[in-house]
């Protein structure tokens, strides 16, 4: 078998609005990755120290893999297809049947078997969404958001990914786009997108979501040193830096990819308070950034105070309150 | 963040891939910027590749203190835990908790042996050693090297 779609690829910060922009694209609708971000509500925050992943507890910027493109293909009334499989050839026959027809497919894998992958960034994470846009003999064709060219996997590695094992397992998932409409109205969906994010932040009535997540964090933060002793304290205070830094979630936990998305609607929308809302959310953004360099002096070992963890959770306190207020004035100007 | 903020930290950890940030440019207005990486976000890593590799070897000189076996130790070096282990072999993680010990592990018949081998992608004989010398992770499973393994 070889077929090869005429595919333009692009990078973008976060794998999920790349594919989703990268998708859109190649049915014609031009979309910024910022503007997909906020259109499907990326901006997010969990923090649930029950679920651990190698024994760690996750933090998460973002909502579950695959919410952001059900929201934005929704909320622009494109319609898609999305399958999961029990069956390993099924699903690798499948995903022929739609390259050969020309149809970009994304899938969900995980990134310890992605061969073409940054070596230091195959750990065994398994929420990362990649294009196959080809294949020639057992030779897979992916457009990767985080790589600069297309890239190519083997057939065999290409199963092991789609059905790499432990947390958020891909089972295979794949998705693509059936059917999108002549004209897109781009307003209502900007609107739904912020107003949803203004809900997950604001009102989820458990602890460990939203702004009042960044509080439970503060709180066991502090706590850690104590409860876990020096050493462990500080590989999981890494794994929080590396949540909010590592592939996908594009610097600060994703506040100024959100703040890009206010100032371009508030073109858009011709509202100028929206511009102002991305004034703010910068320095948010920033914020998450001095805690960042904080966290990783702590994990250096170059701060050897005892008080870094609660300055830590302090500067994380005042993110809480500065995001909560941002939400609430947010959720007026719309 | 401003665009001439955006930093720059080349440490090579990423095979010399660029990513993508958004940064204000001097007229206030949001654009893509190409980064090479950021210290605390590239010390995290290390961090992590580092801890792994302090457990592999840890592991490793249980396996030679006759302590474990080195199931214990290939486990980890293949990134896996029970959890993920049983997925991958259909054994319960009961079972596999009492292989990782160096007594129950040479009982093991070649059929379960085989598939902690075929799992792990290495040969039987693989599987019932660990190497002589200390491992690198990164080396060993994907052929490549930190510059700098260093947090400095």
């Amino acid at each position: 078998m070889k077929k090869i779609i005429d595919f333009k690829h692009e990078m973008s910060a976060h794998c999920e609005n790349g594919v989703i922009s990268n998708l859109l694209k190649f049915h014609n609708i031009s979309l910024s990755e910022p503007m997909i971000f906020g259109i499907g509500s990326g901006l997010f925050f969990t923090y649930m120290p029950f679920i651990k992943m190698t024994g760690i507890p996750v933090t998460s910027f973002r909502p579950v893999p695959g919410l952001i493109f059900k929201r934005v293909t929704k909320r622009l009334g494109v319609k898609i297809k999305v399958q999961k499989f029990k069956n390993k050839s099924t699903a690798m026959n499948e995903l022929d049947t739609l390259i050969e027809k020309g149809i970009p497919t994304g899938m969900v894998v995980g990134v310890y078997d992605l061969t073409y992958f940054p070596p230091a960034y195959r750990f065994r994470f398994n929420a990362h969404n990649i294009i196959a846009t080809g294949k020639t003999n057992k030779i897979y064709h992916i457009s990767d958001p985080i790589m600069e060219k297309i890239e190519t996997i083997k057939y065999e590695d290409l199963v092991k990914t789609r059905f790499a094992k432990g947390t958020y397992k891909p089972n295979g998932k794949m998705y693509y786009i059936k059917e999108v409409p002549t004209d897109i109205n781009i307003n209502p969906a900007i609107i739904k997108g912020i107003k949803h994010t203004c809900k997950d932040m604001l009102t989820i009535p458990i602890n460990y979501f939203g702004v009042k997540g960044i509080s439970v964090l503060a709180n066991h933060i502090e706590k850690w040193p104590k409860k876990l002793g020096e050493r462990k304290a500080k590989l999981y205070l890494g794994q929080v830096i590396r949540m909010q830094e590592e592939i996908g979630t594009g610097g600060a936990g994703f506040r100024f990819l959100y703040a890009a998305f206010l100032q371009e609607s508030s073109n858009i929308l011709n509202n100028k308070a929206l511009n102002e809302m991305s004034e703010q959310m910068t320095i948010i953004g920033d914020r998450w950034r001095d805690f960042g360099v904080l966290s990783g002096r702590i994990f250096k070992q170059r701060e050897k105070s005892k008080f870094a963890y609660k300055e830590a959770a302090n500067i994380l306190r005042d993110i809480r309150t500065k995001e909560e207020s941002f939400f609430k004035e947010l959720r007026k100007t719309i | 963040m401003k665009k001439e903020d955006v930093p720059q930290n080349n440490e090579n950890l990423l095979n010399g891939i660029k990513e993508i940030q958004y940064a204000v440019d001097e007229n206030g207005k949001y654009t893509k910027v190409l980064s090479y990486g950021w210290k605390p976000k590239n010390d995290a890593l290390k961090q992590a590749v580092n801890v792994l590799d302090e457990q592999i070897e840890d592991a490793r000189l249980q396996v030679l203190e006759g302590d474990k076996s080195p199931l214990f130790f290939w486990m980890l070096l293949k990134q896996m835990d029970f959890s993920i282990l049983k997925e991958y072999t259909g054994i319960n993680k009961f079972r596999i908790k009492r292989h990782c010990k160096s007594s129950s592990f040479k009982k093991l018949k070649n059929n379960i042996l085989q598939k902690y081998a075929k799992t792990f992608e290495i040969s039987l004989n693989d599987l019932k050693n660990v190497p002589q010398k200390t491992i690198y992770s990164l080396e060993y499973n994907f052929n490549f090297k930190l510059k700098n393994k260093e947090i400095q």
